[in-house]
């Protein structure tokens, strides 16, 4: 953040709470995603119990933290910088939600997998690698928002290709799989359901890192390489 | 700080440039330079003390009320300088209104309010009197307020009426510019929301060029913002830049409350 502070010392008091706040959500979500791939690989049904509770938390969280920010834009009607950071956060915390989402669908896969009672032979350690890179990007892309680095953002946004390439391989390996035994296929959809989720996390990262150089800069990178690419070279 | 030169990319109605102004020694305008543009509100922002009431009032040369006042560069409107013109200052005031932080209405009825200002620079006929009074009154907002009451004192009315009735004495004239002096610091929210209302109305015949302390009246009103501080221009540029993604860190520091 800005080194000079408001004159309202309450204004800062307030922009700090709600900052605190997404990074504790933030954490709560990464540890959900940890946990939930821990319940996926060791069939832990305990952990995968775990990521459902959370989840329940991380939503009144996000219900919270956008309620304090509607506050703080009735009262402070805040303007730039200000402004950017209110409207990121919001937004940073609709992909934190949806990333716990996916972690809870994981863990449901879990215990769904335990439920059933069939062994799966092949496929999770398949995903450990993607699951790394996504836990990895998520935790980067908090720690982005908290110094509001851009630079560690523009790495987050140009690392986001090695977790949609683990994912076409896992693909394109399931396929031959199912191929070589039909019988898999509920398996290996289940599968993929996961690998989708984890792909998806680590578009929820990218988005955030996208955020963090919208509050630093003012330019929206979204869905604008050009304007990313300008970002990324003054650096 | 060098000064901004902005090139807009819109008619331009008035240019400044090069412009100080001195009260005796004191030099509370440094080198401005910007465009106003034509139609369009112009909002100046600034702590206390920046220049940006004085830039107003050197707009249409109300400083030379004071012998030790002066402005040295050139205020263009229609090509001539307002500033060294041979014109009759009054001839300028008619070409450039002005509205200021109090309203003050003249101590005679709503009627001669606003016909006062038309007899001094037009001889018009009753009937075509009556009309332009009733014009500047619809164009203000006031007219149904007042059409009953028109032999009434401008005084009688309300604080946010009279200050709507000083815009529609300035309307009156079918001046080229309007120079809105913190034209709402002493309203309530309401009359203040239709004063604004009023300011988005007159741009499609007037230029607007508004004096304001409420930073957030600035960004909703205006089309074009100037930020200064100290007598200098520091950034001028449109509006919703300035309040999203200002370019100098001064400016940053003002509209979001870290000024000191």
């Amino acid at each position: 953040m800005d080194d000079k502070p408001h004159l309202s010392t309450q204004f800062d008091a307030e922009i700090n709470a709600v900052s605190t706040r997404v990074l504790e959500m933030g954490g709560q979500v990464e540890s959900q995603l940890a946990q939930a791939i821990y319940a996926l690989r060791h069939l832990d049904i305990e952990a995968a119990r775990n990521v459902l509770q959370v989840e329940k938390r991380v939503n009144q969280m996000e219900v919270d933290i956008d309620a304090e920010i509607t506050q703080i834009i009735a009262k402070r009607q805040p303007t730039a910088r200000d402004l950017r950071l209110l409207v990121a956060i919001s937004k940073t915390i609709a992909n934190l939600e949806r990333a716990g989402d996916e972690a809870a669908r994981i863990a449901r896969m879990a215990r769904d997998i335990v439920a059933s009672g069939v062994p799966m032979s092949i496929g999770i350690s398949d995903l450990q690698h993607g699951s790394d890179l996504a836990i990895e990007q998520l935790r980067k892309s908090l720690d982005a928002f908290a110094r509001l680095d851009e630079k560690a953002a523009v790495d987050i946004v140009e690392s986001d290709f090695r977790i949609d390439d683990e994912f076409e391989g896992f693909t394109r390996k399931v396929i031959t799989y199912v191929m070589e035994d039909p019988r898999a296929i509920s398996t290996m959809l289940d599968l993929m359901f996961v690998a989708k989720a984890i792909e998806r996390i680590g578009d929820h990262a990218k988005n955030i890192a996208e955020f963090v150089i919208y509050i630093v800069r003012g330019a929206d990178v979204r869905h604008n390489k050009q304007a990313f690419r300008e970002v990324a070279d003054s650096l | 700080m060098s000064a901004v030169a902005e090139t807009l990319q819109t008619p331009v109605c008035m240019t400044v440039k090069n412009l100080d102004f001195y009260y005796g020694k004191f030099k509370a305008i440094k080198n401005v330079n910007m465009e106003i543009a034509k139609n369009k509100v112009t909002a100046f922002i600034g702590p206390s003390g920046c220049g940006k009431s004085t830039l107003l009032r050197v707009f249409n040369r109300m400083f030379e009320l004071y012998p030790e006042q002066r402005a040295e560069g050139e205020i263009l409107l229609e090509g001539k300088n307002i500033l060294t013109s041979k014109e009759d200052v009054s001839l300028v005031r008619a070409k450039i209104g002005m509205v200021f932080q109090k309203p003050t209405p003249f101590p005679m009825s709503i009627y001669d309010n606003i016909a006062f200002g038309i007899k001094l620079y037009e001889k018009l006929p009753k009937s075509e009197l009556d009309d332009r009074v009733e014009w500047a009154l619809t164009k203000t907002a006031l007219w149904g307020e007042v059409k009953d009451i028109l032999n009434q004192s401008g005084m009688s009315l309300s604080g946010g009426q009279q200050q709507r009735l000083c815009i529609a004495r300035g309307v009156a004239i079918k001046p080229e510019v309007l120079l809105l002096d913190e034209p709402t610091s002493a309203l309530d929210p309401i009359s203040t929301a239709k004063i604004e209302e009023l300011v988005i109305e007159l741009k499609r015949d007037y230029t607007v060029a508004i004096v304001t302390h409420n930073m957030q009246q600035a960004a909703r009103v205006s089309d074009f913002t100037a930020y200064m501080y100290l007598g200098e221009l520091i950034e001028f540029g449109e509006t919703n830049q300035i309040f999203l993604k200002p370019k100098k860190q001064e400016t940053e520091d003002y509209i979001t409350g870290r000024f000191g």
